[in-house]
């Protein structure tokens, strides 16, 4: 591949300026533009939620917001964030943008209903900003029955049909990577080959693929039952709102897994290159994904453990839960092992990374406090919930997004991002991190109920140290949104492979042109062919670069 | 949209066997969120019905077998034409092509057509769960939870059956216009995959609903 060549041709930005050019494209990788936007949009949306939520408690007598604007901002932000931000967030911009170029594909296997995709996206969207606008939710994204079918007040039908459109737009982006992953690789590109961010993807999809429909089922199921008033999980009528939570967690816990394996994905990318070393135990690492999918679907029932279960099921569940553990285990180790010895380069996509393996490791590990039976009596439905699954989700998943972001951005833009800038917003997003939620463990620990608008006074330190934490945290997000925003237009110039990579993405111009390669890559080589003596590195279509 | 006069593949395969293998491995996948979606409403009922096994069993004695067994028989001999309609491009027989695909649509009209009257049956004899239902004698809350699940999960059938048969007047128009041929029939093969599916998933819908309380012990 010569990259010189590669020059001459237009990139995938320059080929065309009109508006239709964007909004009727093919190309994945300006489809993956346009879902960062439209993510991009929704992050802010429930993280201005989040922002007057942690106001709003500062106050132990909770004198900002009415009561039931309080329970509606909550569960927007819920809702934004898990449907609307998280679950496409690395996917379907990242994810879009790079499978295809790294396994040497011209595109993904179909083009049209890639873009389809983003449309459904944004008429789900749409519905649900409509139903934001004229007053929302106040079930919390979870939808209990009775309460969401019988009681509660506000748009709920609304908001069922926005996360159900939202999941075929899911279905069709997931389905598109498995199948591109299957039958578009490049000569030579073999299964153990991949870049572990593609097994990550494609693993990820593979859960979309079998937890999205139940979730689409089950709130059809709430909203008939809403709608006409017939019993489906009504008790007054034979219903049975456990199943309810059966079928909804049969979705949701698996959604974590959504969530958070294709940030493992990012994270071993940016590990094994800037400690320029191979990553140990590449196929562990493989395995260790396919297995917490596989078992991510067992687990659901430990979000049921005070609701009612039978006592067999909650030890099996439990159980289970500990296994799940293992995998996760097993990356964290090879991740740390990776980087035992290495000459690590700080810069800012690695500063993101090391924040999610720690942030992830606390995460993990006050899931097993959780998922015990006896401690999860006593923290069931408190803050020490809210605080575990936000240092997996903000902490682990938002981070590898951000470490992916600046990555690539190089490679995406063709421009660099101010270096300074970026380590100072990951530093600054760890603190901020951390001073917003560990506080939030010790509120749980002292029995501080999640989603309750008022609180005991003698509680109110924690809280004040946690909306302070918000604040820093409110900064580090709203850098990277002006920095990179400016280094679009003054930013350094970017060569093809500005972090001496091994990937094929890197072997072509940055920003990329039409189809991505000017010929199809033979591919030679596993991928993360990283000296740790000399930092040389041999690229994956075999050249050996000094 | 490739054609038999320009057997081109998509820019982004390197061959039309590649483009269509593709194109059946998607076809897969997607019935395989299916199978979750249905399964779930089906695995929804189950838990009914063990549940409240008698009140079901009340239920399903009023639903209309002899509609049910007729329209199952419509449905497998159209996946007997659709299968045929396959044959017949494979062998570059291009009126019998059109005609089978003609046949199989007819007769997922057909289906539609003996539903709505079955539909306009459980009206009359007022089943219809929140619009019109009268508690036969014997009924309670479940029995009408069971027709709540009868029209929903039949619904969703007939739901998918009509975007068959649209696929398949679609593909019967280009079918006449020569769009196919026996180097290029990847197309079809995707359709037939979606229209046994269908066919499948009223065999799981007939088992839970005519049967239920016509072998009562």
């Amino acid at each position: 591949m010569s990259t010189a060549a590669a020059d001459l041709l237009q990139t995938y930005l320059g080929e065309e300026h009109t508006i239709s050019s964007w909004l009727l494209t093919h190309d994945h990788k300006r489809i993956a533009l346009m879902f960062f936007g439209s993510v991009t949009l929704f992050f802010f949306v429930g993280g201005s939620a989040a922002t007057l939520i942690r106001l709003h408690l500062v106050n132990p007598a909770g004198t900002l917001l009415q009561p039931e604007m309080y329970n509606r901002l909550f569960t927007m932000h819920g809702i934004v964030m898990v449907w609307f931000f998280l679950i496409p967030s690395i996917p379907a911009t990242l994810g879009n943008f790079l499978i295809p170029m790294m396994i040497g594909a011209r595109d993904l296997a179909f083009p049209r209903l890639n873009l389809f995709s983003w449309y459904l996206f944004n008429v789900s969207g749409l519905v649900a900003l409509y139903f934001l606008f004229v007053g929302g939710v106040d079930t919390g994204w979870t939808f209990y029955t009775p309460y969401s079918t019988l009681f509660a007040n506000g748009h709920v039908i609304a908001a069922a049909v926005a996360v159900f459109i939202n999941g075929f737009s899911t279905i069709a982006t997931a389905l598109n990577f498995v199948v591109t992953t299957h039958k578009l690789r490049a000569p030579g590109m073999t299964w153990f080959r991949l870049p572990l961010f593609v097994w990550a993807i494609y693993v990820t999809s593979i859960i979309m693929l079998l937890a999205t429909p139940v979730l689409a089922m089950t709130l059809a199921l709430v909203a008939i039952e809403r709608l006409m008033g017939i019993g489906i999980f009504d008790p007054s009528l034979g219903g049975d709102p456990l199943l309810f939570q059966h079928m909804f967690w049969f979705y949701s816990h698996p959604a974590v897994y959504i969530m958070v394996l294709p940030a493992m994905g990012v994270v071993s990318e940016v590990i094994t290159c800037f400690a320029r070393r191979p990553v140990f135990g590449y196929k562990g690492m493989c395995f260790a994904l396919v297995s917490i999918a596989v078992i991510g679907f067992f687990v659901w029932g430990h979000h049921m453990f005070t609701a009612g279960i039978s006592l067999l099921s909650a030890v099996v569940f439990s159980m289970l839960t500990f296994i799940v553990a293992v995998p996760s285990a097993i990356k964290v180790f090879n991740w740390t092992v990776t980087l035992h010895n290495a000459r690590i380069h700080f810069d800012a996509p690695m500063l993101y990374a090391l924040g999610f393996v720690g942030l992830f490791t606390i995460g993990g590990l006050t899931g097993l406090v959780l998922g015990t039976l006896a401690s999860d009596i006593h923290l069931q439905d408190t803050y020490f919930v809210v605080a575990h699954f936000h240092f997996i989700m903000v902490g682990g998943t938002v981070s590898a997004y951000f470490a992916g972001l600046h990555y690539w951005w190089s490679k995406i833009t063709g421009k660099h991002y101010p270096e300074t800038w970026g380590r100072f917003a990951a530093i600054l997003m760890f603190v901020g991190f951390i001073v917003t939620f560990a506080p939030q463990f010790i509120l749980g620990y002292l029995g501080m109920p999640r989603r309750y608008y008022t609180y005991p006074a003698d509680l109110q330190t924690w809280n004040v140290l946690s909306s302070a934490g918000a604040s820093i945290l409110a900064v580090g997000y709203l850098l990277p949104l002006c920095y990179l925003g400016w280094s679009l237009f003054y930013g350094r110039k970017a060569g093809p492979n500005p972090w001496r990579a091994t990937g094929l993405e890197w072997q072509t111009s940055s920003p990329p042109i039409g189809h991505n390669f000017l010929r199809t890559p033979q591919v030679t080589e596993p991928p993360y062919q990283y000296d740790p003596r000399d930092g040389s590195y041999i690229s994956q279509d075999g050249i050996r670069h000094a | 949209m490739p054609s038999a006069r320009t057997l081109r593949p998509g820019m982004q395969y390197a061959d039309l066997e590649q483009q269509s293998e593709t194109a059946q491995l998607g076809m897969w996948l997607f019935l395989a969120t299916e199978v979750l979606f249905f399964g779930s409403l089906i695995f929804a009922y189950t838990v009914y019905r063990s549940a409240y096994g008698h009140q079901f069993q009340l239920a399903g004695h009023d639903s209309f077998i002899l509609l049910g067994s007729v329209n199952q028989a419509i449905l497998v001999t159209s996946s007997l034409t659709m299968v045929l309609a396959l044959r017949a491009a494979r062998a570059g027989e291009q009126r019998a092509l059109v005609w089978l695909l003609c046949a199989t649509a007819a007769l997922g009209l057909a289906f539609l057509g003996v539903k709505g009257y079955e539909y306009a049956r459980d009206a009359a004899s007022h089943a219809l769960p929140a619009i019109d239902f009268v508690f036969k004698p014997g009924y309670r809350a479940p029995a009408e939870m069971f027709w709540t699940f009868y029209l929903i999960s039949t619904g969703l059938h007939a739901l998918h059956l009509s975007i068959g048969i649209v696929l398949v007047l679609i593909f019967a128009v280009r079918a006449a216009r020569g769009a196919f041929s026996p180097a290029y029939d990847g197309p079809l093969e995707v359709v037939g995959l979606y229209w046994s599916f269908v066919d499948t998933v009223w065999f799981f819908l007939f088992a839970c609903i005519y049967p239920l309380g016509r072998v009562m012990t």
